[in-house]
């Protein structure tokens, strides 16, 4: 047994409200107010996880964000989020976690023979053992590795929580309540600003619950209660608690993640877990504090060790003694002040190591009226006990030459506290600033210069004091309000310490066997960091990626500076000779969730829906997603599988008539007196030359040659012209006009306007089309002579305006029938109702698929972005008559090579599926192509496909072989010319 | 990041899409030169510091904007709407 709960104390608890929790299976009690970690170190669990790479025994380390050993796996099921720190994790009731990286369990874990093996796992492992042996030996060893190293397992189970996003708008955002956050904030906002005050704990107050001394006449923690309460009455503050500001980027917008409801059983109805904000601040003030430092040394891992902030942190919170008998090591007075106030707090502190040869003034008396022996000029050189600390081993330290001296004694204790200064929590600063400047009295990394608009106020700034820290704090939130900081106006504080000026010690030289840890989380020891400096890994950017030192869930909290000093002494160098790695977002882990908000699931992206999409559904339509659009795939009828559908539908519109929705294509409006003018530049066909009254077909090309899009343009009048694109390329299109008309000829005349949601349409498809058009639509002479081949006619069905084009994608007589958006359904079911003497059939994506591969008509299936237009048979359509976007470069020598692959169609020779994706195989098992689309032809009675091919039009005739490796298939498919049915178009006059 | 666009304000960058360099000339439509070409569809700087650069206002007035834009700080010092209405909404007061 280690740690306790003392007889009273705990600033944080409600010892009158007693909560069961159960961790890794057990049941446990706390108080409310606890954390998960205060909770279980008060029920003298040591053991907290296992470490990263060695599996070692490891104990809790700290009381707050830094964690790098307690991270639990909270929650059971789909809410279970790995990697969670126990520090920051508050209790309630019925809460279930379990620790991690551990198997079978935490007390006995059979991969701790990694740290036996530990001389093959030293920085640099995974590159030194697998690069250069090929990929196959990873690949075998990859699954034991990625098994045996890590941290917390995800949840296998779809999360079914809930989650927010929102954005906010502030004039001041104070980032950390502490003391420095309070008084910035209560400065800010008596001057009239709007003020966000963030911070990621639970409370507001930060160290002012551990200090000692008095402000305004009040203990430090009654004084931070009262400012709390005076901020949280103000209109103009908002305080927002378990809010971890993660990132800062460019213009003063900051992300931030909110723990809505971790600290309850299950949220309330409709609330977050957690909520990611974006804040858009006009000024910031940085008051993100310091993190306690270590001091390296033999064992410095084992359960028991913890930091002095740490240690002193849960008998003032949560009344818990860190152990029966405590040690304290330090290089710096805080060590010294801690035991004091522990001691006072009812804690048995049984020695003071301190490295330096004299303590502050005061203090040895101090300790010694307390019992507490004190080794000055000493240093901690080695633990005992592998899963629970039992003694400590330590040896004179002559700071002068930083060698030990002397003989070694034994100090026998269940915990230690260490001390090695403070680092100031400069992620922030860094993230939106210049390089971190070291201070040599401090031995930290202060904030650079700021490159957005923030003031860095407190501890962060370097102001350590207590004193000075509120007065930095209130001065830097008057500079942010533009206010002018009042002196009269500050508190009093009484009582206070001077700043921490540690000894350099980074360090303690080895006495003996045993690895001294830089970084818990990651398993980086000091040699580690050596090895990699000797190897050349000289760069703290390198030696960061090297050896993992600094990275994962912690981001080196507690452990990057250290890591710098050792490499600087490895160098011979200075630490800011070394410098510091710049960091980057996110300064905590953001949970995905967070990120996502509500875009999961059907929310992911917008729905976009036809007029007749509830016609669809009600008549059998199952609808698929195509890009946004909600599309019918097929209208099953009963018993049919999905091929039998679509089979069905594509014979009957060869054989009578089909319609089909089409109201999803784009559609652009381009007007104006150079109308004609620019769409001969943008597309390959001579679009000026189009008749008015008349449709064409034509071809997009993207500015290295390439196709883009295709298409019909109507010319509705001189100056008129509406434009169809394909469904998944109208966006682009309309954004590729407006670049055009802005960038390239702002002298053209034109306005294009997307009209894709005004325009809905219908195509009837089928030899006997034209009789059903003539049976329904009034005003308007269908006949061949008056409406020929991309002919446009104007006209009515009932009361509703049409427009009609006769357009075929189907290699049938075809017409499109265009209608305004509200009129789509109504056009829709006077179309079906007027067809169905004629046999008509609604028909959905796979039909007009089907129909549209046997004509050989190409789609983004075909036009992928890597084809041209002569790939894909189309060349004489991009004939080089007038220039235009593309026609130079689709010349280049690579795109009219003679290999290229070139679109082709594909029979099955066994009457077998040729699933998209397929490779077409040569004898000696290199792809020479590959199938874009296939479907069973009802014209052909087999499957068919259309392929991209090598050589393609060489090898019509010749027998492949189509792999799909997914499914481990392969289907032996004759090569054919790509249009399968009615090659001569007699079928588009009926 | 913000952009201030001349029509808009200032708007977040997520209302934007990246058109590439602002700087590059397209050949004359019937130039036959293919190294021109080449050079128009290809060849760009990566300079450090400020750079000229296209961002067309998807989600909002859709003007396509040549914004100058420190690629080592994101400092945007200028943006200039293109196009037809370039003089007029570039006369006023133009975006930062």
């Amino acid at each position: 047994m280690s740690g306790y709960r003392l007889d009273k104390g705990g600033l944080l608890i409600d010892r009158t409200r007693e909560v069961a929790f159960r961790f890794d299976g057990r049941t446990h009690e706390g108080y409310a107010g606890d954390t998960l970690a205060s909770a279980l170190l008060a029920s003298g669990q040591t053991l907290f996880g296992r470490s990263f790479k060695y599996h070692r025994p490891r104990g809790l380390y700290s009381a707050g964000p830094e964690e790098p050993n307690a991270l639990v796996e909270l929650r059971p099921g789909p809410h279970q989020v790995p990697n969670t720190r126990a520090t920051m994790v508050e209790l309630h009731e019925g809460l279930e976690a379990n620790s991690q990286n551990r198997f079978p369990s935490l007390g006995f874990d059979v991969m701790a023979v990694n740290d036996r093996l530990s001389r093959f796992l030293s920085a640099g492992f995974y590159y030194k053992t697998f690069m250069g042996t090929g990929q196959p030996v990873w690949h075998f060893f990859e699954h034991f590795i990625r098994r045996a190293a890590g941290l917390g397992k995800a949840s296998h189970e779809a999360d079914t929580d809930r989650y927010e996003k929102t954005n906010t708008f502030t004039d001041v955002l104070v980032v950390g309540a502490g003391p420095a956050g309070l008084m910035a904030a209560k400065a800010a906002a008596e001057a009239g600003k709007r003020v966000l005050l963030v911070d990621e704990n639970a409370q507001a107050g930060g160290r002012l619950w551990d200090e000692g001394g008095e402000i305004d006449g009040m203990p430090t923690h009654e004084w931070a209660r009262a400012v709390i309460a005076s901020l949280e009455v103000r209109a103009n503050v908002t305080i927002l608690l378990r809010t971890a500001v993660y990132g800062y980027y460019d213009d003063n917008i900051l992300g931030a993640a909110e723990r809505v409801s971790d600290h309850k059983k299950t949220p309330d109805a409709y609330e977050p877990r957690h909520r990611h904000w974006t804040i858009h601040a006009k000024k910031v003030v940085l008051a993100t504090g310091a993190i306690e430092r270590p001091i390296a040394f033999a064992g410095n891992d084992a359960p028991g060790v913890m930091l002095a902030s740490a240690g002193l942190a849960y008998a003032t919170r949560h009344g818990v003694a860190a152990g029966r008998k405590v040690a304290v090591f330090a290089n710096n007075d805080g060590g010294a002040r801690a035991a004091i106030a522990l001691s006072d707090l009812g804690v048995n502190v049984a020695a003071l190591v301190d490295a330096r040869a004299s303590l502050g003034e005061g203090l040895t008396g101090a300790l010694s009226a307390r019992g507490v022996m004190v080794w000055t000029g000493s240093a901690v050189t080695g633990t005992r006990g592998r899963r629970a600390l039992k003694a400590i081993d330590i040896s004179g330290y002559d700071a002068d030459r930083g060698a030990l001296v002397g003989a070694m004694e034994t100090i026998q204790c269940d915990a230690l506290l260490v001390s090695g200064g403070w680092t100031p929590t400069v992620h922030l600063a860094s993230q939106a600033g210049g390089p971190p400047v070291f201070d040599e009295t401090l031995q930290a990394f202060l904030p650079g210069e700021p490159r957005e608009d923030w003031i860095a106020c407190g501890n962060v700034a370097g102001e350590l004091n207590l004193a000075s820290c509120i007065t930095s704090g209130t001065r830097a939130g008057a500079e942010a309000a533009g206010a002018v900081l009042r002196e009269e106006e500050l508190p009093k504080v009484h009582g206070a310490c001077g700043p921490e000026t540690p000894l350099p010690l980074w360090e303690v030289p080895a006495a003996g066997k045993g690895k001294v840890f830089v970084d818990l989380q990651n398993d980086v020891t000091a040699e580690d960091v050596r090895l990699a400096e000797r190897e050349g890994f000289r760069s703290v950017e390198h030696l960061k990626r090297y050896t993992t030192l600094g990275m994962a869930a912690d981001q080196g909290k507690t452990s990057n500076v250290n890591g710098l000093a050792i490499l600087a002494r490895a160098r011979g160098q200075s630490i800011p000779e070394v410098g510091t790695t710049r960091f980057r977002p996110p300064y905590q882990p953001v949970p995905i969730g967070a990120i996502a908000g509500r875009e999961a699931g059907e929310h992911l992206m917008p729905v976009r829906r036809t007029p007749m999409h509830d016609w669809h559904e009600a008549h059998g339509g199952e609808m698929m997603e195509a890009g946004l659009w909600m599309r019918p795939q097929i209208y099953r009828r009963e018993g049919e599988t999905l091929e039998q559908a679509y089979v069905r539908e594509a014979r009957n519109v060869r054989e009578n008539v089909g319609i089909v929705d089409v109201s999803t294509l784009g559609k652009i409006d381009v007007q104006g007196p150079d109308a004609a003018k620019f769409l001969d530049h943008i597309y390959t066909n001579a679009m000026a030359k189009v008749k008015v009254g008349k449709a064409r077909y034509g071809l997009m090309l993207r500015e290295d040659g390439i196709l883009f899009d295709d298409g019909t343009a109507w010319r509705l009048g001189e100056n008129h012209y509406l434009v169809t694109t394909t469904t998944a390329g109208a966006a682009a299109v309309l954004a590729h006009m407006e670049y055009y008309l802005s960038v390239v000829w702002p002298e053209l005349k034109v306005h294009v306007a997307s009209v894709s949601d005004q325009w809905a349409g219908t195509a009837v498809a089928g030899p006997k089309a034209r009789a059903l058009l003539e049976a329904v639509v009034r005003d308007c002479d269908l006949s061949h002579d008056a409406l020929p081949q991309m002919g446009i006619a104007d006209g009515k069905i009932g009361e509703i305006e049409v427009k009609i084009a006769r357009l075929s994608f189907s290699g049938e007589l075809a017409y499109e029938v265009y209608s305004g958006w509200n009129e789509g359904l109504a056009v829709w079911k006077a179309l079906y109702e007027a067809g169905l003497p004629f046999g008509l059939m609604p028909y959905g994506m796979e039909a007009m698929g089907t129909l549209r591969i046997e004509k050989g008509h190409v789609t983004h299936a075909e036009m992928d972005g890597r084809t041209t237009a002569a790939d894909l048979g189309l060349g004489a359509l991009a004939a080089k008559r007038k220039p235009y976007v593309g026609s130079a470069m689709q010349d280049r020598p690579a795109l009219c090579d003679p290999d290229r692959e070139v679109m082709v169609g594909l029979v099955s020779k066994d009457a077998e599926p040729i699933p998209a994706g397929s490779h077409l195989v040569s004898d000696d098992g290199k792809s020479l192509g590959h199938v874009t689309a296939f479907a069973f032809s009802p014209a052909k009675e087999t499957y068919i496909a259309l392929a991209l091919l090598k050589q393609g039009r060489e090898r019509i005739g010749d027998t492949l072989e189509a792999a799909f490796q997914l499914k481990e298939r392969s289907v032996t498919v004759q090569v054919v010319d790509p249009c399968f049915y009615d090659k001569e178009g007699s079928r588009l006059n009926g | 990041m913000l952009i201030h666009c001349p029509a808009c304000g200032p708007r977040s960058h997520h209302e934007f899409t990246y058109g590439g360099d602002a700087t590059i000339v397209r050949p004359a439509p019937d130039d036959t030169d293919i190294a021109r070409w080449q050079a128009f569809v290809y060849d760009r700087e990566n300079p450090r510091g400020d750079h000229q650069e296209l961002w067309h206002h998807v989600f909002g007035c859709r003007h396509w904007l040549k914004v100058t834009r420190n690629v080592t700080t994101h400092d945007i010092s200028a943006v200039e709407l293109l196009g037809p209405h370039a003089k007029d909404a570039n006369a006023g007061e133009a975006g930062r």
